[in-house]
């Protein structure tokens, strides 16, 4: 035993301060993965001790018990009991309990217990309970509980010191496997009341910190306001800072493909380089900066135990559209960009109200879709004033974001009124006590998030650009031909048989053309549509402003800015919804009710317009 | 009374909480969390719309719970 690689299992109840301990012992060193078949997240990580052994510590999803209700919990209680499969059984099981909230935690410490394996329990921010004047008799709870207790402070420096001498030694002995039932289980708050009777004093219930900061954070009116701030500081963060650094990514990437096309003769080789890799490269990086910056405001807010607060204030008015509080900050993430907002529904425990989330975010005015609205409405809707305040373009941008959020509230009432699934699912959920923020765990939270962008989708959307590069190239015009290249290709013929489709929506064939390369990203129809019109040059937007009135009515315009509110694109969010819903039949979902959304709407736009304009 | 009907500020104990159907995951998981008889719960704040969903004190933690789910407990007002 002394020799090899010891398995350490972590657990806790959710924010014990679990995975700042594992950063604090692992250091960048983990492995972030999913379970098999679910979206709970596996993390692996491995050290080294003071005598040489090599200690790999699995952190597992933060449970308050072995009830099973979340897949969390049971994937938990399996692995720890060695029955989950491809998962060896850990030779020791670490318990952290937040030493503030040991009533709550020392519970889930006894559920572990009648496990019968070897546990250590970690008394965790044993700082931050001194400082309230906690008084824990260590030896005490060490004798009543059975198992060794050591404390830790997993914010600081060499916090973790006592529980890593604690594991490099001998395993300790495990108490003896209880049988787990309702009744037993419901004598554990009175064997806790006792422990905590004979081991703590505790001069206060909570925080006065706490207290005080919740009186403005959950304040009726001063909340709502203070949310407001923040949300509107995160945007603005985003726009200043996220925005620039992605539009030189893409600046860069038009630099390189430029320079090939001086490198490397024309033909199929520079195109499929600069206009399929190149340019597909550039917009999944693209979105990257955006990404991290969002998410390190999401993190940051996560970590300073903000956001239960966001989603308390708001998880009424989110209810009532089949959502919860905590879909709030993904779908707010969505008006960004939908990728980062769907990966921010990790935070939502509950599987069924995760997916709703999924299902309606891209629903949300993505930053994607400006440069279409920009376009349209410059060349089509008058500068108008309104009631003597109001510009007309600025109203009609602003109702096509109301229409993302009136069509996601209906959608989100919908599905919940479709589903079979009728159950009361809770929201149950612990505010936390506020916390500064640890720079090393907002670090690695980001640098998983970054990973799992590029490493799982740059080959999925890799993949989908080279075929829409393939498909608009192919075949090549015939030799004389006069028209624009992509008139001949397979997306030349697919655009036309799009126009029997589309046609109802008042789409002639160039537009229906140009939903093809918008489906790998949105921006591109406006340089789609400049190729098919066959402008060029510098006053390319001027000149596809002008080309466009001339072709098309008032009444396609508008048809065409609704369907763009609600289409199924990009293809992106596509593969992120098949990554983190780990189904090609939520794809499949997510894709058909959006297109049949888009075209009803688009649909009665078009009808509509064309008889009053 | 139900938690779900105390006053803002007031504290009460528990008495029990009630399964709304057989095998009910909610009332369950109060359980776990400590809603169990003769523990103190205090109501903290109210949600900002409809006065949902409800902050709960119970020992060293705070939950918040939907007015729903606070109707499972039934507890016994403390006079202040």
């Amino acid at each position: 035993m002394s020799t090899g690689t010891l398995r350490i299992a972590l657990v806790g109840n959710p924010n014990c301060g679990k995975t700042a301990l594992f950063n604090q012992l692992t250091g960048g060193r983990q492995k972030v993965a999913n379970y098999a078949g679910v979206t709970v997240e596996r993390k692996e990580g491995r050290f080294t001790a003071p005598s040489g052994r090599v200690l790999q510590i699995l952190d597992l999803p933060g449970t308050y018990s072995f009830d099973a209700t979340s897949p969390d919990e049971q994937i938990t209680r399996n692995v720890l009991e060695g029955n989950y499969p491809g998962e060896a059984a850990p030779d020791l099981i670490v318990c952290v309990a937040d030493a503030t909230n040991l009533r709550l935690h020392l519970r889930f410490v006894l559920e572990v217990k009648r496990l019968g394996r070897p546990v250590v329990l970690a008394l965790n921010m044993m700082d931050t309970a001194r400082r309230r004047g906690i008084e824990i008799d260590v030896d005490e709870l060490q004798r009543r509980l059975g198992m060794p207790v050591v404390e830790t402070v997993a914010v600081k420096r060499g916090g973790a010191r006592a529980l890593i001498e604690r594991v490099d030694g001998e395993v300790p002995v495990a108490a003896s496997a209880l049988p787990d039932d309702a009744v037993s289980r419901a004598g554990l708050h009175a064997q806790v009341r006792t422990l905590l009777d004979a081991t703590v004093r505790m001069p206060r219930a909570t925080s006065a910190l706490d207290d005080a900061l919740d009186r403005w954070a959950l304040h009726p009116v001063f909340g709502l306001l203070i949310l407001a701030v923040v949300m509107f500081l995160v945007f603005q963060a985003v726009y200043s800072f996220g925005k620039p650094m992605s539009d030189a990514i893409g600046d860069g990437f038009d630099w390189i493909g430029a320079h090939l096309s001086i490198w490397l003769p024309a033909g199929p080789l520079q195109g499929l380089l600069k206009d399929g890799i190149c340019t597909g490269l550039g917009t999944v990086l693209g979105f990257l900066p955006e990404i991290l910056v969002l998410f390190f405001f999401i993190l940051t807010l996560e970590e300073s135990g903000y956001l239960p607060r966001a989603a308390f204030l708001l998880d009424r008015m989110m209810l009532s559209v089949g959502l919860t509080g905590r879909s709030f900050i993904p779908l707010l993430s969505s008006f960004a960009c939908a990728i980062p907002g769907i990966m921010g529904t990790r935070s939502i425990q509950d599987p069924r109200d995760r997916l709703t989330t999924i299902l309606v975010a891209p629903l949300m005015t993505c930053s994607a879709r400006l440069p279409v609205y920009a376009l349209l409405i410059g060349a089509f809707i008058p500068m108008h004033r309104v009631w003597g305040i109001f510009n007309l373009q600025g109203l009609v941008l602003f109702a096509l974001y109301l229409a993302g959020i009136l069509g996601a509230m209906l959608v989100g009432w919908v599905i919940k009124h479709m589903r079979k699934d009728r159950s009361e699912h809770a929201l149950l959920m612990e505010l936390p006590s506020y916390r500064v923020p640890q720079p090393r765990d907002v670090v690695i939270g980001l640098w998983e998030r970054g990973a799992i962008f590029l490493k799982r989708l740059t080959g999925v959307i890799l993949a989908l650009t080279v075929i829409m590069w393939f498909i608009s190239t192919f075949p090549s015009p015939p030799a004389g031909a006069a028209g624009p290249a992509i008139d001949y290709s397979i997306a030349g013929y697919l655009g036309r048989g799009l126009q029997y489709v589309f046609a109802p929506l008042g789409f002639n064939w160039q537009i229906s053309l140009s939903l093809i390369p918008a489906f790998a990203a949105r921006e591109t129809a406006v340089a789609a549509l400049a190729t098919v019109y066959a402008v060029g040059g510098d006053a390319a937007a001027g000149g596809l402003a002008h080309a466009l009135t001339t072709n098309f009515s008032l009444a396609s315009a508008l048809s065409l800015l609704v369907w763009f509110a609600f289409a199924p694109q990009c293809m992106s969010t596509l593969a992120v919804i098949r990554r983190e819903t780990n189904s090609w039949r939520n794809v499949a979902i997510s894709f058909s009710y959006m297109f049949a959304v888009a075209y009803a709407a688009s649909l009665i736009t078009y009808q509509v317009a064309r008889l009053f304009l | 009374m139900r938690l779900s009907e105390l006053p803002k500020g007031a504290s009460a104990v528990v008495e029990r909480v009630e399964d709304t159907h057989d095998n009910d995951p909610i009332a369950q998981r109060l359980r776990d969390l400590g809603f169990v008889e003769g523990e103190r719960v205090r109501l903290v704040a109210r949600g900002p719309i409809g006065a949902d969903p409800l902050l709960v004190q119970i020992g060293y933690t705070r939950f918040a719970l939907r007015r729903s789910e606070a109707a499972r407990v039934s507890v016994q007002q403390e006079q202040a």
